[in-house]
């Protein structure tokens, strides 16, 4: 008995070292999430890209996550693990992991690595991110039409330049439709909190919103609206299911192209530090299908989505009017320029508030 | 009829100290039966676990790294257990430390300050946790009020604090508004052990503290003291020992060493304050007391054990694909063994049937 134990125990360990042999010639790729990967919202689409990834490429190259990885001191052991596993481009998903994935980066030249939306770099640390601004843009078009009581609500999550540029989006389009149209601002602190989120949404519609948008990742805005009866925007994923008769959009995180992209650069030898930030026009977000609206409202968002992807029209063209009355510094030519809207730290003429700390 | 527990007359020493050794045994057991119905192998699933991160210096650096906090806040919990008092308020007696020490590091940022920093810093985090750990036990000893829920509550009002300076005042000015203080000037930095690893300065107080507090308790009257007041508290009043005058120095001592492990993790591994410091080592560290069964050397092990689960789960899910949630399951089935052992070496399981009150025991 002892010895069969022992034989099999002898064959398993065998068969496991067998099949780590002929995985050792692909390209390993590694992912830091930081939340489970679930069913939706923004570690799910790292997911599914890795998915796609896997589909296109998967007899070249082996995959692996750490899933849940906190943005403390944990993020730069986890991210060092998989570099000692072997895996030779890895992509960190979360802006947390900006400095612990800098540490590592630079203790191992020869691994590269993709930071995601964060802002520092290294010859083999690039970073990415996507231009969700303009997916803000069209919503805010359609928030104006939609909105009966002229009050939109927003659920922010980190007062950080990318959730301010996207308050601002959305109110400079729905000023195109409504002057006088008025925001609602309520920081959750934090990117997934259902229960916070959820009472964010009903103190909004208290207040007299009829629209809701957020900037947080869980569908429970989406729900609480669904029970009021009123109308709301999708974050990350699809969330139709969670308001079928309540979600009007949705910004889609669509990492795959990037990835796919990322690793083929990685297998050609061609792969260098960049700092890649594209928009509709790359397909680095998509718009969920425009749902709950009448069919005018449908087709506008659907040409101004078209207007942005063929880059005649800019969100942030000039002028842009700040809080105080003047009209911003345009530096982009006839648009604020990239860097502007990276480091945007102000609200634009007709938001009622202040951003938190400033 | 009915199933009751039932006090041994007397205990069994040598059982008591192999219940963990079988607690880890039945863990493993169950975990060979799980990693088989998830269709992992459970032999390599183990090694991956146990065997592996033991193999390279790196692992063991990490898991001296990830023990280091939980030992250091584990032993002064001891102390307050030992003594009968229940401080459930580490975590935030940490942050309080991590805060206090920080405010060295943000107003000398950039000064160019001398050497003085990084050991002020460690003062201001202890008396700052020590401090915080009064509150709970000042209100026990002078209104009665149940220290496991004040130290509990402040938790929460030490995570809001935090989450308040790193959002206004001590926001990095050029972080783009995210909630986090600049990063820590070298000085105001735990120095590092090994060179291109992560393995600080903080590992090696950790065993000293551990060290004294094997010396406070096994050498010491004070240690003498503080375990007769727990175990016998009526005793302890003949004896003259002073029972409140016992928990305001224990929650003191024990706030003092969360309070450094706090800023020890700040100014080492993270290298800034942010929310979310800490993943909960202040309840972790509650776990890993009672593991070590409240004995400073078994706190250690008990400590290094829960940090290798962690680095072992971690290699789990690169090496074989297995959710990370596997890792937690298995944590709590750990806990549940330790317990369900300690509990059946005070009580054995009975029978009692209420109508013949016949009690068909076994032993």
């Amino acid at each position: 008995m002892r010895k069969t134990l022992l034989a099999l125990a002898a064959g398993l360990l065998l068969a496991g070292s067998v099949s780590a042999a002929s995985a050792a010639d692909k390209l390993k790729v590694g992912f830091i999430y930081l939340g489970p990967v679930g069913d939706l919202g923004w570690t799910y689409q790292h997911e599914l890209a890795r998915q796609a990834l896997v589909k296109e490429l998967g007899d070249k190259i082996e995959t692996t996550f750490l899933e849940n990885v906190p943005e403390g001191p944990d993020a730069e052991r986890s991210i060092e693990q998989l570099v000692r596993a072997g895996n030779k481009l890895i992509f960190t998903t979360s802006f947390g992991y900006m400095d612990p994935t800098l540490k590592v980066a630079k203790k191992y030249p020869n691994v590269h690595f993709e930071h995601a939306t964060g802002y520092k770099r290294n010859p083999n640390m690039s970073t990415y991110s996507a231009k969700w601004y303009q997916g803000r843009y069209i919503q805010g078009l359609i928030a104006a039409k939609m909105s009966k009581s002229g009050v939109l609500g927003y659920i922010g999550s980190f007062p950080i330049p990318e959730v301010v540029s996207g308050i601002n989006a959305t109110i400079l389009a729905a000023q195109t439709i409504n002057p006088n149209i008025k925001v609602k601002i309520i920081w959750a602190n934090t990117w997934f909190d259902p229960g916070k989120e959820a009472d964010a949404a009903k103190a909004l519609i208290d207040q007299g919103a009829d629209v809701i948008m957020q900037h947080t990742d869980s569908p429970a805005a989406m729900q609480i609206a669904s029970e009021r009866g009123k109308l709301a925007f999708g974050q990350d994923s699809e969330m139709i299911k969670f308001g079928p008769k309540t979600q009007l959009t949705s910004i889609l995180d669509t990492w795959g192209p990037y990835y796919i992209a990322r690793v083929k650069a990685e297998l050609d030898g061609t792969w260098k530090s960049e700092d890649t930030w594209g928009g509709l026009d790359s397909h680095m977000f998509a718009m969920a299908p425009y749902t709950n609206m009448p069919d005018d409202v449908k087709k506008m968002a659907e040409d101004a989505q078209a207007a942005i992807t063929a880059g005649k029209l800019h969100p942030f063209k000039c002028p842009v009017v700040g809080q105080d009355g003047k009209p911003v510094e345009c530096k982009g030519g006839d648009h604020l320029d990239d860097g502007q809207i990276l480091g945007m730290n102000f609200y634009v003429k007709g938001i009622d508030d202040k951003i938190p700390g400033k | 009829m009915q199933l009751v527990l039932e006090k041994r007359a007397e205990r069994s020493n040598t059982i008591a100290m192999v219940s963990p050794l079988i607690a880890i045994g039945l863990t493993i057991v169950t975990m060979v039966i799980l990693f088989a119905i998830l269709g992992k192998n459970p032999l390599l699933a183990l090694h991956a676990y146990f065997i592996a991160p033991l193999t390279d210096g790196y692992s063991l650096q990490e898991i001296a790294v990830k023990a280091t906090p939980l030992v250091m806040i584990a032993i002064g919990l001891s102390l307050c257990y030992l003594a009968n008092a229940w401080n459930i308020g580490a975590e935030g007696q940490f942050l309080v430390g991590a805060v206090a020490g920080s405010w060295i590091a943000v107003k000398t940022q950039g000064t160019d300050a001398g050497a003085w920093v990084l050991p002020a810093m460690f003062v201001l985090a202890a008396a700052g946790g020590a401090l915080y750990a009064l509150i709970p036990a000042i209100c026990k000893v002078k209104f009665g009020a149940s220290e496991i829920l004040t130290s509990l509550m402040l938790v929460y009002v030490a995570d809001l604090f935090l989450d308040y300076l790193v959002r206004g005042p001590w926001r990095d000015p050029h972080g783009f508004n995210f909630p986090t203080t600049a990063e820590f000037d070298p000085v105001a930095t735990v120095p590092l052990l090994i060179e291109g690893g992560r393995l600080h300065l903080g590992s090696i107080i950790a065993l000293v503290v551990v060290a004294a507090a094997a010396i406070l308790l096994g050498r010491t009257i004070k240690g003498f003291e503080i375990r007769v007041v727990g175990a016998a508290p009526r005793a302890a009043r003949f004896g003259g020992f002073n029972a409140d005058q016992l928990i305001i120095l224990t929650f003191a001592v024990s706030g003092a060493l969360a309070g450094l492990a706090g800023i020890i993790e700040v100014a080492g591994p993270v290298g800034h304050l942010q929310p979310g410091i800490s993943p909960g080592y202040g309840f972790t560290a509650i776990i890993v007391a009672f593991l070590g069964r409240l004995n400073p050397l078994g706190i250690l092990i008990a400590g290094l054990f829960l940090a290798l689960t962690f680095i072992g789960g971690e290699q789990a899910q690169i090496a074989m694909k297995i959710p990370l949630d596997v890792t937690k399951v298995f944590q709590g089935i750990l806990l549940f063994y330790v317990l369900a052992c300690d509990s059946l070496i005070l009580y054995r399981f009975k029978l009692v049937f209420p109508n013949r009150q016949v009690a068909r025991g076994t032993a």
